[in-house]
C-alpha cells in the first residue's frame, strides 16, 4: 500500500524554520541504530547520546557552553533556592536586629545600600509584637528550609 | 572517486522521483540502492570526515553536527513526502555498497516488520510551554510594606507558581490523553532546553504521536482547538516527521512494562 505524493498535510513548523532542538532530537536520539562499517561504536554513541540529552535537556553540557540559567532559578536549583531563603533570612535578622535596638527597620535594611531614612520609631509593645512575629516566621522559613 | 556510503533510510521501492536538487550530508546526490525488495537511500561521503576518527572528532563539534544533521533531516523529509521511510540514527556509515547489502540482508525481517507498522503513519510532535515570563509580569510585585507583607507575597508568588505547574500538568496530561486517542502509538520525550530551542517558556510536555496520513488533518485540528485553552500555556506543533521516534520495535505499552526502561 502505498500513499500518493502530496496527501501529507501541510507541515507545521518544519523545513528551514524547523528547531535545531527538534531536529537533533530526532535525527541523533532518535531514528534506528544500525552498526554500520564505520564504528562509531555503541559506546560512543550512547555518550552522544548521552551529550544530546545534555544539550536538549540541559545541566552539564550547558554549564560548558555558557548556559546557566536554571542555576539561579528557585524553581530547579535546591541551591538558588537555599540562597534565596539566607539572603532572606539575612533580611529578616536585620529587620529584628533593628526593631531589638529600637531602630526603624527600614534604616536596617538600607545600612547596607550606604543610606539611612529617617521613620518614626515603633512604640514599645508595637515592636515586641512585630519581632515575634517575625521570630515566627523565620522559625517557619528555616522549617521550610529544612524539607 | 570512491566514498563512503552515508545511508539515511530504508524503505520500500517507491515510484516517485526524490527532489532533483536534493543533496545529502557531504553535497552528493543521494542514491537508492536496492536489494531484495528493499532500498536504502545513501549518499556517498568522503573518508577524510567519515572514516572513525574524524566522524568522531566532528560528532563533538556542535556547528558540524548541526549542518549534518539539517542535511540529515532534508533526506529523510523529501523521502517522507513519497514514502514511508525508516530513518537510521545519524552518522551510520558503510565501506561500500556492498557492506549496506550484508547489512539490509541481515536485517531483512525486522525492516519488514518495522516498515510493515510504520506505513502510511507520520510523526507528529507536540510541545507544550508554560510561559512562566509573561504569567509573572502580569502581577508586578508590589513593593513589600514590613516583613509580613514580604512574606505574605513571597508566600503567594510561590503559591502562584504552584497553581501554574499544576494548571499546565493538568493541560498537559489532558491534551496528551486527547491526543493518544487519536494516534496509535505515543512516545513522551524529555522537555527540551529552551536555550537551545530559542523558544520562551518552560516546555511541560514533549511528546510524538504516530498517526496515519489520513487521520491526521484531525489530529492537527483537535491540536488547533486547545491552542489557546489556557492563559500562559502554548502549544506547539511541528511535522509531519518520518517516524524517528518510533523506529524501534516495541510499542509505548510494552516498552513501559519492560524491565529496561530506558535512563539516560
Amino acid at each position: 500500500m502505498t500513499f500518493p505524493p502530496g496527501r501529507a498535510p501541510e507541515p507545521y513548523g518544519q523545513g528551514g524554520s524547523a528547531n535545531l532542538a527538534d531536529i537533533l532530537e530526532r535525527v541523533l536520539d532518535k531514528g534506528l541504530v544500525i552498526a554500520g562499517d564505520i564504528r562509531i561504536n555503541l559506546l560512543d554513541i550512547e555518550l552522544l547520546t548521552i551529550k544530546l540529552r545534555l544539550i536538549v535537556a540541559s545541566v552539564d553540557k550547558a554549564k560548558e557552553m555558557g548556559i546557566d540559567w536554571w542555576e539561579t532559578d528557585p524553581m530547579l536549583s535546591s541551591k538558588a533556592r537555599r540562597e534565596e531563603l539566607n539572603r532572606e533570612n539575612a533580611e529578616l535578622r536585620a529587620r529584628l536586629a533593628a526593631i531589638e535596638e529600637g531602630r526603624p527597620e527600614s534604616e536596617a535594611l538600607l545600612e547596607g545600600r550606604g543610606r539611612t531614612r529617617a521613620e518614626p520609631s515603633l512604640e514599645q509593645g508595637e515592636r515586641r509584637r512585630r519581632r515575634e512575629e517575625l521570630e515566627e516566621q523565620m522559625e517557619q522559613q528555616e522549617q521550610e528550609e529544612e524539607t | 572517486m570512491t566514498g563512503l556510503r552515508y545511508v539515511y533510510a530504508v524503505c520500500r521501492p517507491f515510484g516517485a522521483a526524490l527532489q532533483s536538487q536534493l543533496t545529502g550530508v557531504a553535497g552528493a546526490p543521494p542514491k537508492l540502492l536496492s536489494h531484495h525488495g528493499l532500498i536504502a537511500v545513501l549518499s556517498e561521503v568522503p573518508e577524510r570526515d567519515f572514516a572513525e576518527g574524524p566522524l568522531k572528532a566532528h560528532l563533538e563539534d556542535l556547528d558540524w553536527l548541526t549542518d549534518t544533521a539539517r542535511a540529515h533531516q532534508g533526506v529523510i523529509d523529501a523521502l517522507t513526502a513519497v514514502t514511508t521511510p525508516l530513518p537510521l540514527r545519524l552518522g551510520t556509515v558503510f565501506r561500500d555498497d556492498s557492506g549496506v547489502r550484508v547489512m539490509m540482508e541481515t536485517r531483512e525481517e525486522a525492516f519488514g516488520r518495522t516498515l510493515d507498522r510504520l506505513e502510511g503513519r507520520v510523526e507528529w510532535g507536540v510541545k507544550v510551554y508554560l510561559d512562566t515570563e509573561a504569567a509573572e509580569t502580569a502581577r508586578p510585585p508590589e513593593k513589600a510594606a514590613s516583613g509580613r507583607d514580604y512574606l505574605r507575597q513571597r508566600r503567594m508568588r510561590n503559591r502562584s507558581h504552584e497553581d501554574m505547574w499544576e494548571k499546565a500538568e493538568t493541560f498537559a496530561r489532558r491534551l496528551h490523553e486527547t491526543l493518544s486517542g487519536r494516534a496509535e502509538d505515543f512516545r513522551l520525550h524529555a522537555p527540551q532546553n529552551p536555550t537551545l530551542s530559542g523558544f520562551a517558556g518552560r516546555n511541560v510536555l514533549n511528546a510524538a504521536y504516530l498517526v496515519p496520513r489520513g487521520k491526521s488533518e484531525e489530529f492537527v485540528e483537535a491540536v488547533d482547538r486547545t491552542k489557546d485553552d489556557v492563559p500562559g500555556l502554548r502549544v506547539e506543533l511541528t511535522g509531519p516527521w518520518a517516524a524517528y521516534s518510533f523506529t524501534g520495535e516495541m510499542g509505548e505499552t510494552q516498552r513501559a512494562e519492560g524491565p529496561e526502561e530506558e535512563n539516560a
